[in-house]
């Protein structure tokens, strides 16, 4: 048998390839520096090598050719097909990048905790046994977290650019495997923490069996793993569209599952809340993008032709998210749970978006597309979410984070200016104009709407009212509750530079987005369409 | 011209935010002087009949069809004057209001002033709803902030009503974009939509979006529940700016929006809508008669002439138009006398319940007479200004239909019974030894609602100027919607004003 040497194009996919540079790069580093001199390397290393493949992504960005079969999109099919760089890859990259640069500041903060990191100091000792008083004494901390999160990061950068199945299907395990371990080493509340984990990595395993059960009987169908090819099947009628379907829907719910839509949507309060905080602003930000990408393309290049199978489907799962995501934050207690729920609901919004009108042929000049919305709603809403889990942080009491709604009562008059960022995040995911969270808002019920799917929007204009319930709830308990006598309350912990900047990033671009969204909304119709 | 007039407050809020340890009170007064004498300057710059004008328009969100664009006519002329008035006055008569936290007092007040100028002269759609949502927001820290125990859960339930009809509101915007861009390229302004040919059902369903959202602002019943809430726990100055301004924005946006962009639909709906506003003065007017919270009652009373207006707005006639704009100017001066004069009465008893005020008549004359003429200019006493207005819009309903009127009228005969009512409750009796040395009026405190009472008696005998400035845009209204008839001569008001 011959064996064709494989064509990489190394300049395009040069992004992912430093990440994944970096990631065993600090794999080795793990293994042979001294312990003491390996949370600065390591830091810096990922640090440094996520701008580097930030920068990177805009050399790609900028030289990108046209293609696509009416030239309305831009980019090549690399890596004999299974990578696709094209204008929304280069968008979701770089939005992946910068929410990891995020992500990465917060977990090399030291000063919170007086000089060690937010996770535990030997994630194999048990908890409350001597051997992790022992650690915490020596003043131990894991810097595998690094070479971790550059894992997952790589997972991400992976997932919207896959252009088969099996490669998408690989890239969901890349960007799962390191969270599920992330999510169980928080240096405090450790059995929650490691709870967290259990469940994440049970039910996500689940899900990628699903992903995995529908990747097969979508290859039944269409005898090919790639998504052009698939989507050839699909416009020529092949026989057997039971599997077709069976496969979409088993497909669906492994995507779903990762942007924790109803009703797979239960593991993401128990997460957020058990994860250290740093991983969850990381998570919920960078997953999210990873994996609207991923269901962008795989709807709209594998399944495009068959809308009408899939479209019903998606305007329950977008109804019922977007309810429950609302009504049950409502009755949280507690802030990371709530900002859980308030991520549920806007997997529904976000849904909303990728159910409008996408092929140019049905939009009028200059009108916004799908596409386009749910990028810049995931931007939107990344900002947002980043910002205000990296606050969740600095937030704290002796018993370090503090998340209770009791102890965050009366922040206002203790802390003017963490409790204004916060509530201005808040009022950003509750769509008040002027922040970010508005245009995004405004961006998928408008597509959803030109797209005739007025059900959905009239729901998700219900949920928001909903929602801005619970928002305005607690930027009421911030400013003007006053806390029962005789509770503890939390005080604002000074942070490193490090967190202060992510958060001060957040804020300005959740502003910046809200007033002048043209740039970033530019960036995103320059993005063009998916190509095959 | 006008971009400097919403960015001077704007600015001044920042200062004030930014800058620790500066005089908040004194540079709130500064700024608002000066937003004063700009608001002069627009209103002298102004051309009766030149429509809209000192237009700016900037591209502001391409990929929307969305513009920053501004400009004035009659109608956002007389708003954007009540306001730059009314926000001096509140600052001077409510003085103390902020002393708790003047940094965010005066920020606040500040920032709401520029927002509220801001949705007067936006004549882009979108524009106009950021702007409209962003004022919640000052309104809402103003609320929960300052005033009386039970303040934040009136200010929450005050945020939910009014978010609650933005985001019906946004649906309906969102439905225009769509309109819009299926007829060519999607724009928002409000001359592009103008002159849109939306169909008689899409027409129907966002005119009602847009219409529950002013419903809910004015207030007007059965959604009006907010406003007593938030008046009684409110101070009497944030309740000005609340009642006297922001809600202005509601009968502002049925004008503008509802019969400007939807004129098929608003006549359509006219008789559910003149029903409301009918139900909505008597109702307003009797729960006001029953209230014994000073605040409340003064909110409430706010409800009856938010119906007056609504009432003159969609009976589709030259005279009722200008009667509600005109309505919404003295409506302003009359309910603003009234609520600082309640708040000084306040401030001296230290209760707003009016059975605990009784019989301070005596001792302090002079506040005793400017709630009296305050009162009277609401209850609309011939010579005061709310009279003309008043008028105007009941002989534009019994145009209408004489029943509409006869009912209508009946919200006079209320308004005389609580006005009068309160006013012998908390001033006439006998004097309770506790409150013999109350002191009277303050030199601060008259001159405060002084240019309120000389306007409401100058314009209850010279309204020429506001028929004026109304008259031409009035007119044009009706030629778009349709309906041609005479415009209300300023004789025949002048008759009224005798």
């Amino acid at each position: 048998m011959d064996y064709v040497k494989p064509t990489i194009e190394y300049a395009e996919l040069s992004p992912l390839l430093i990440v994944l540079a970096v990631a065993c790069l600090g794999v080795i580093v793990e293994a042979f520096l001294p312990r003491e001199r390996r949370h600065v390397v390591q830091s810096t290393l990922a640090g440094v090598g996520v701008l580097a493949a930030l920068g990177a992504t805009i050399a790609v960005g900028l030289n990108l050719d046209p293609a696509g079969a009416d030239g309305a999109g831009q980019g090549l099919v690399g890596a004999e097909g299974s990578i696709v760089v094209d204008g929304p890859t280069i968008y979701l990259w770089g939005l992946v990048l910068v929410f990891a640069l995020g992500g990465v500041a917060l977990f090399a903060e030291r000063k919170l905790e007086a000089g060690v990191s937010a996770f535990a100091g030997q994630a194999a000792a048990l908890p409350g046994t001597d051997a992790e008083r022992e650690a915490s004494t020596k003043g131990l901390a894991h810097t595998e977290v690094y070479p971790l999160v550059m894992f997952a990061v790589a997972g991400m950068l992976l997932f919207p650019a896959s252009g088969d199945l099996l490669t998408m299907f690989v890239a969901l395990e890349v960007l799962s495997l390191p969270l599920y371990l992330l999510c169980g080493l928080a240096r405090r509340r450790r059995l929650l923490s490691q709870e967290a984990a259990m469940k994440y990595f049970l039910l996500g395993a689940f899900s990628s069996g699903f992903f995995l059960y529908g990747l097969a009987l979508v290859y039944g169908y269409a005898g090919s793993m790639d998504l052009a090819a698939i989507n050839e099947a699909v416009v020529n009628g092949a026989d057997n569209e039971i599997l077709l379907i069976l496969g979409i829907a088993l497909l669906s719910v492994g995507l779903l599952f990762k942007v924790g839509a109803v009703p797979f949507q239960a593991w993401t309060p128990d997460v957020y809340q058990g994860a250290p905080t740093a991983v969850t602003a990381f998570m919920s930000a960078g997953t999210k993008v990873a994996a609207f990408g991923a269901m962008l393309r795989l709807f709209y290049v594998g399944f495009g032709a068959d809308r009408w199978d899939w479209q019903p489907m998606l305007w329950v799962v977008a109804i019922l998210t977007m309810l429950v995501g609302a009504v049950v934050a409502i009755a949280q207690t507690d802030v990371k749970r709530m900002l859980a729920y308030s991520a549920i609901a806007h997997t529904g919004f976000l849904i909303t978006g990728v159910l409008g009108l996408q092929s140019a042929g049905e939009l009028a000049d200059g009108q916004i597309t799908s596409l386009q919305a749910v990028l810049f709603y995931l931007t939107s809403y990344g900002v947002a979410s980043l910002g205000a889990f990296a606050l969740v942080t600095v937030v704290r009491d002796a018993n370090g984070e503090s998340s209770s709604f009791a102890r965050w009562t009366g922040l206002g008059k203790r802390s003017p200016l963490v409790a204004g960022l916060f509530a201005f995040f808040l009022l950003s995911m509750a769509g008040i104009p002027l922040t970010a969270g508005f245009v995004g808002k405004w961006a998928v019920f408008t597509v959803a709407m030109s797209a005739g799917a007025w059900p959905v929007v009239l729901v998700a204009i219900a949920s928001s009212i909903i929602a801005v319930y619970f928002y305005v709830r607690f930027i009421r308990l911030m400013y003007f509750t006053d806390p029962e006598p005789g509770v503890e309350v939390a005080e604002v912990t000074t942070a490193s530079p490090l967190t202060g900047l992510t958060i001060a990033v957040c804020a300005a671009a959740t502003l910046f987005l809200g007033v002048v969204p043209g740039p970033v909304l530019d960036l995103a119709v320059h993005a063009g369409d998916f190509i095959r | 011209m006008l971009t400097t007039l919403i960015l001077v407050p704007l600015v001044g809020a920042l200062v004030i935010a930014a800058l620790p340890a500066v005089n908040a009170r004194v540079i709130a007064l500064g700024v608002t002087a000066v937003t004063l004498g700009l608001g002069i300057a627009v209103a002298v710059m102004y051309d009766v009949d030149g429509g809209m004008q000192m237009t700016e328009q900037v591209s502001w969100i391409e990929a929307f069809g969305v513009h920053y664009a501004l400009g004035v006519d009659g109608l956002g002329l007389l708003l954007v004057l009540l306001t730059v008035v009314l926000v001096p006055i509140v600052l001077v008569a409510d003085w103390n209001a902020g002393d708790e936290n003047p940094k965010a007092f005066y920020g606040w007040v500040l920032a709401l002033e520029a927002l509220s100028l801001a949705v007067f002269l936006a004549t882009d759609v979108f524009l106009f709803y950021v702007v409209f949502e962003a004022t919640l927001i000052p309104a809402y820290f103003l609320v929960g902030g300052f005033g009386k125990a039970g303040r934040s859960a009136a200010a929450q339930k005050f945020l939910m009503f009014q978010l609650a009809g933005g985001l019906v509101l946004l649906a309906s915007v969102i439905g225009l974009y769509v309109v819009s861009s299926q007829q060519g390229a999607p724009s928002y302004l409000l001359s592009d939509l103008m002159a849109l040919d939306i169909g008689t059902e899409a027409g129907r369903w966002l005119f009602l979006g847009f219409f529950i959202a002013f419903a809910i602002k004015a207030p007007l019943f059965p959604v009006h529940t907010w406003l007593a809430d938030t008046t009684e726990k409110a101070t009497p100055g944030t309740s000005v700016l609340l009642v006297c301004v922001l809600d202005k924005i509601g009968t502002f946006g049925m004008l503008r929006f509802c019969l400007g962009i939807f004129p098929e639909a608003s006549q359509w709906a006219t008789p559910v809508v003149v029903t409301i506003a009918v139900i909505s003065i008597i109702y307003g007017a009797l729960v006001a008669i029953g209230q014994d919270d000073v605040l409340r009652l003064i909110g409430l009373t706010s409800l009856s002439h938010f119906g007056f207006i609504t009432l003159g707005i969609f009976v589709f006639s030259s005279q009722g138009g200008s009667g509600a704009i005109l309505y919404m100017v003295n409506h302003g001066l009359g309910t603003a006398a009234l609520f600082l004069v309640a708040g000084y009465l306040i401030k001296r008893r230290g209760t707003t319940l009016i059975s605990e005020m009784g019989g301070i008549e005596k001792v302090t004359p002079v506040l005793a007479g400017l709630l009296l003429v305050a009162g009277l200019a609401t209850l609309g006493l011939p010579g005061l200004s709310p009279f003309v207005s008043e008028f105007l819009v009941l002989l534009a309903a019994f145009d209408y239909g004489w029943w509409v009127g006869a009912l209508a009228v009946t919200g006079i005969v209320l308004a005389a019974i609580y006005v009068l009512w309160m006013y012998q409750r908390i001033m006439t009796g006998p004097t309770p030894p506790e409150v013999e040395a109350t002191p009277d009026g303050t030199l601060r405190e008259i001159a405060a609602v002084a240019p309120l009472m000389v306007a409401l008696v100058f314009f209850g005998f010279f309204p020429k100027p506001l028929l004026e400035t109304s008259n031409p845009y009035v007119a044009d209204l009706m030629i778009h919607v349709g309906v041609t008839d005479d415009e209300p001569t300023v004789a025949l008001a002048e008759e009224a004003g005798r």
